[in-house]
């Protein structure tokens, strides 16, 4: 897939829940507000359903840049998912700073499934950020990379 | 020293005899004097070999989560860093307090074998709290050069116990633990990138942090299990050994007591609690102070949540 | 016999470095063990151990084998083993060097291991002698000289010199082009060896007895009540198998990578759990067992089937570096005779 296209695009992964944020993303496209074609969205149940696995497996297979997407605190479907989401991803996210990794790599932002125009901002920041710190090279896994 | 554990050892006996235990959960001397080794003694004869000195720095609470399967109660002695462990494996229902006899002992800090070893030992002259041991190359140390990290900044008192065999008062810490933490903190990410590269490239993924730690209990490790897509004998790319540490450390988050068993066992010495209180340091500043196995009852950091808390974005204060 | 001043040694190590790629102990991150020399790097010559041993040049913890590249319903098929250069190995000690022979029985005998022999046949070794061996070595035990521990070249240090004696005609053809090194005597080394010998005549380990491993003993020790508490404080993690030098278990294993599958083999320990795992169940289902299984290969299986060779050579390693202090001295004492 890359080798057709020479020029080397960074690859977000965003993770966006199934009740808010994807509905977002919907918005988005329905409302011909544009975000970058880089962005490959993961549709999970709830923001606290990504594993810190996830996000690793993530930079592994090529990201450059995670994202999270989530309700608003106080709206998840579940009643309190992202709260607990939103603690285990501070703690993740000072973790993979505390080893030296890009903190603006990885990201958590609240999206409603009214926010179309907040997801497309916010997918238009979060890939100009990453375009400017270039290709993932700290949680790489060279095995992945021919 | 030699007064505790013949006190220790006067307490064994009485509870093997009087049936009220069936077994000690100790440490057997070994061969060399520095190589004490965790064990589970059955008989009055068996005590023979228990030992209790500096170089008794193994957390004994993990053997617990086997044994209290066992027929019978046994008798372990916990040091205050393992009462810790302790209560928080009762919290996480891993041992059955009914089949144990709790005695919290005094502890004044434990040798960090490795450094004692990495310098070469030709002879250690006392085996009592002020060890001197002579190197091969004719250098000599006294027990404050060589104690465990973990010592050297405890504050943890004894903890719920049945009984308490103490003599002295604990000497409290002259250092503040996070202090290596803060200083990687202080660092640029390219610093600190580097250090925790040289570090971890030495890994040799064979599993003793995460064996030894009395936090680490699950019945089989996702990195054990061919079915996760991750299980790995051996680390083939420096990814690996990155998202086996994170990935553990994140796993024993809010559950780590900071035993510092993970430290002391590692043959390649890589500083493996400094992710450990990295986790701690954080949550204590974002979430309140919160001790892993203070108690046995209070809900753990990551598995509770305020209204309030901080967004992820804010973490860094931007 | 050829020597250097220790003072000048670095430049001994570029010129060896000029010639052939060079490995040897280098410090890093507070640990020692066998890398390749270049500059800055911060070379540990005088630590009497490596953290690992120096089975890591011929058989790597681990190693890449073959790849499978996929590309719509092609697969491609690519030999992916590493060229193995010449290199030298400087500073390996007597019972590493002994290591050798047992993993030569192992991997060299039919069907021969062509990536363990590509590198085992690259390697000129200089050995270097213990002036100090410390309590926890026990190599005399098997036959291990710490003061004259071969290889192509061997290399003893006497007070701020090194002093270097040429044992093959590999060795002797790399000592020949060291321009760096000049004519020594070889009374000083005389004495220094002695030394060593009295030194190690003193070890607290130096008089094991292993009488009692013999094959004709194999279910007499297999069935032995002691195993029990032996292994009681047993952690399961793979430290001792990982840093034994004769240690020789590994397993092949896929990596799935974006494209394809890359296949590899790396160190197994017949201390894990998974270990021996075969479809229908694991046939060491205790700790006990798995325990028993490793001290019963080094030092009843295997010289049963190797002509009385122990697959133990006295390094120690793992009397320093088991977290539980368990180790295979312990075991000697508890079975092997009148200890």
């Amino acid at each position: 897939m890359q080798e057709i296209n020479k020029e080397k695009k960074p690859l977000i992964v965003a993770f966006c829940c199934n009740w808010c944020s994807y509905a977002g993303a919907d918005l988005a496209g329905s409302s011909r507000l544009s975000y970058p074609a880089d962005v490959k969205i993961i549709r999970v149940p709830c923001s606290c359903r990504v594993n810190p696995m996830f996000i690793l497996k993530a930079f592994q297979r090529g990201a450059d840049g995670v994202i999270i997407c989530g309700c608003h605190p106080g709206d998840c479907h579940y009643t309190t998912g992202n709260y607990y989401a939103r603690r285990r991803m501070s703690l993740l996210f000072s973790m993979l700073d505390y080893l030296g990794i890009e903190r603006e790599r990885t990201r958590v932002e609240w999206v409603s499934a009214a926010e179309g125009a907040k997801f497309s901002k916010v997918m238009n920041e979060f890939a100009s950020k990453i375009n400017e710190l270039g290709e993932n090279k700290r949680l790489e896994d060279l095995r992945c990379k021919n | 020293m030699q007064k505790l554990e013949t006190l220790m050892l006067e307490k064994a006996k009485n509870l093997l005899s009087s049936g009220e235990v069936s077994r000690v959960l100790g440490w057997k001397k070994g061969e060399l004097g520095y190589d004490v080794e965790p064990s589970v003694f059955t008989s009055a004869q068996s005590l023979d070999n228990f030992v209790y000195n500096v170089f008794c720095g193994a957390n004994l609470s993990k053997y617990l989560v086997q044994e209290t399967k066992k027929e019978g109660k046994i008798l372990v002695f916990l040091k205050p860093c393992d009462s810790y462990s302790f209560n928080q494996l009762i919290k996480e229902h891993r041992i059955n307090k009914d089949k144990v006899y709790t005695v919290g002992v005094e502890c004044q800090g434990k040798i960090d074998n490795y450094k004692l070893k990495e310098n070469g030992i030709e002879v250690v002259e006392s085996f009592d709290e002020e060890v001197d041991f002579v190197t091969v190359n004719g250098k000599k140390f006294t027990k404050g050069e060589i104690v465990l990290g973990k010592c050297s900044v405890c504050e943890k008192k004894l903890l719920d116990y049945d009984e308490v065999i103490s003599i002295n008062e604990k000497r409290s810490p002259d250092k503040d633990r996070f202090e290596m933490v803060k200083k990687l903190e202080s660092m640029t990410a390219d610093e600190r990138y580097a250090f925790w590269k040289d570090q971890l490239s030495n890994c040799i993924r064979c599993n003793a942090c995460r064996n030894v730690c009395p936090a680490c209990t699950c019945t089989k490790c996702v990195f054990d299990n061919d079915n996760s897509g991750i299980a790995s004998k051996a680390n083939s790319d420096s990814f690996e050994e990155k998202m086996f540490h994170i990935i553990r450390a994140f796993h024993v988050a809010g559950r780590c007591t900071d035993c510092g068993e993970c430290s002391r066992v590692c043959p390649q010495h890589i500083p493996l609690h400094l992710l450990n209180r990295k986790f701690i340091g954080d949550i204590n500043r974002l979430y309140g102070t919160y001790q892993a196995g203070e108690d046995t009852t209070s809900k753990g950091p990551l598995t509770d949540y305020t209204k309030q808390d901080v967004d992820p974005s804010d973490v860094f204060g931007g | 016999m050829k020597k250097i001043a220790i003072s000048n040694i670095e430049k001994l190590y570029n010129e060896i470095s000029s010639l052939q790629e060079l490995y040897l102990p280098v410090k890093k991150a507070g640990a020692t063990n066998f890398a390749k020399y270049e500059n800055g790097v911060d070379v540990d010559i005088k630590s009497l151990q490596t953290v690992k041993s120096a089975k890591d040049l011929f058989f790597p913890q681990s190693e890449d084998m073959i790849d499978f590249k996929v590309s719509g319903k092609n697969i491609e098929i690519k030999d992916a083993r590493a060229q193995s250069n010449p290199f030298v190995l400087f500073g390996v000690r007597g019972c590493d060097l002994k290591s050798f022979e047992v993993l030569d029985k192992v991997f060299l005998q039919e069907p021969v291991d062509t990536m363990y022999k590509s590198k085992r046949d690259a390697v000129t070794v200089i050995t270097l002698a213990c002036n100090n061996p410390e309590s926890s070595c026990f190599c005399k035990v098997f036959g291990v000289d710490p003061a004259n521990p071969k290889g192509d070249i061997q290399a003893t240090i006497v007070g701020e010199e090194m002093f270097f004696e040429p044992l093959t005609d590999k060795g002797s053809e790399l000592l020949s082009k060291l321009t760096t090194l000049e004519d020594g005597d070889e009374k000083a080394v005389e004495s220094e060896k002695k030394e060593i010998s009295q030194k190690v005549e003193k070890l607290p380990f130096v008089n094991l007895d292993l009488s009692n491993f013999k094959g004709e003993n194999l279910m007499e020790l297999f069935d032995r009540p002691e195993w029990e508490e032996l292994s009681k404080a047993c952690l399961g993690c793979g430290t001792c198998t990982f840093v034994c030098p004769t240690c020789q278990c590994f397993d092949i294993r896929d990596f799935e990578t974006n494209d394809g599958v890359k296949r590899f083999r790396c160190w197994d320990s017949c201390m894990y759990s998974e270990f021996t795992k075969m479809a229908a169940e694991n046939p060491r289902k205790t700790q006990m067992q798995r325990y028993r299984q490793r001290f019963m290969h080094k030092l009843v299986y295997f010289p049963a089937n190797n002509g009385g060779e122990y697959s133990c050579v006295g390094c120690g390693r793992c009397v320093k570096k088991c977290p539980q202090s368990l180790n295979i001295v312990k075991v000697i004492k508890k079975l092997g005779g009148k200890n």
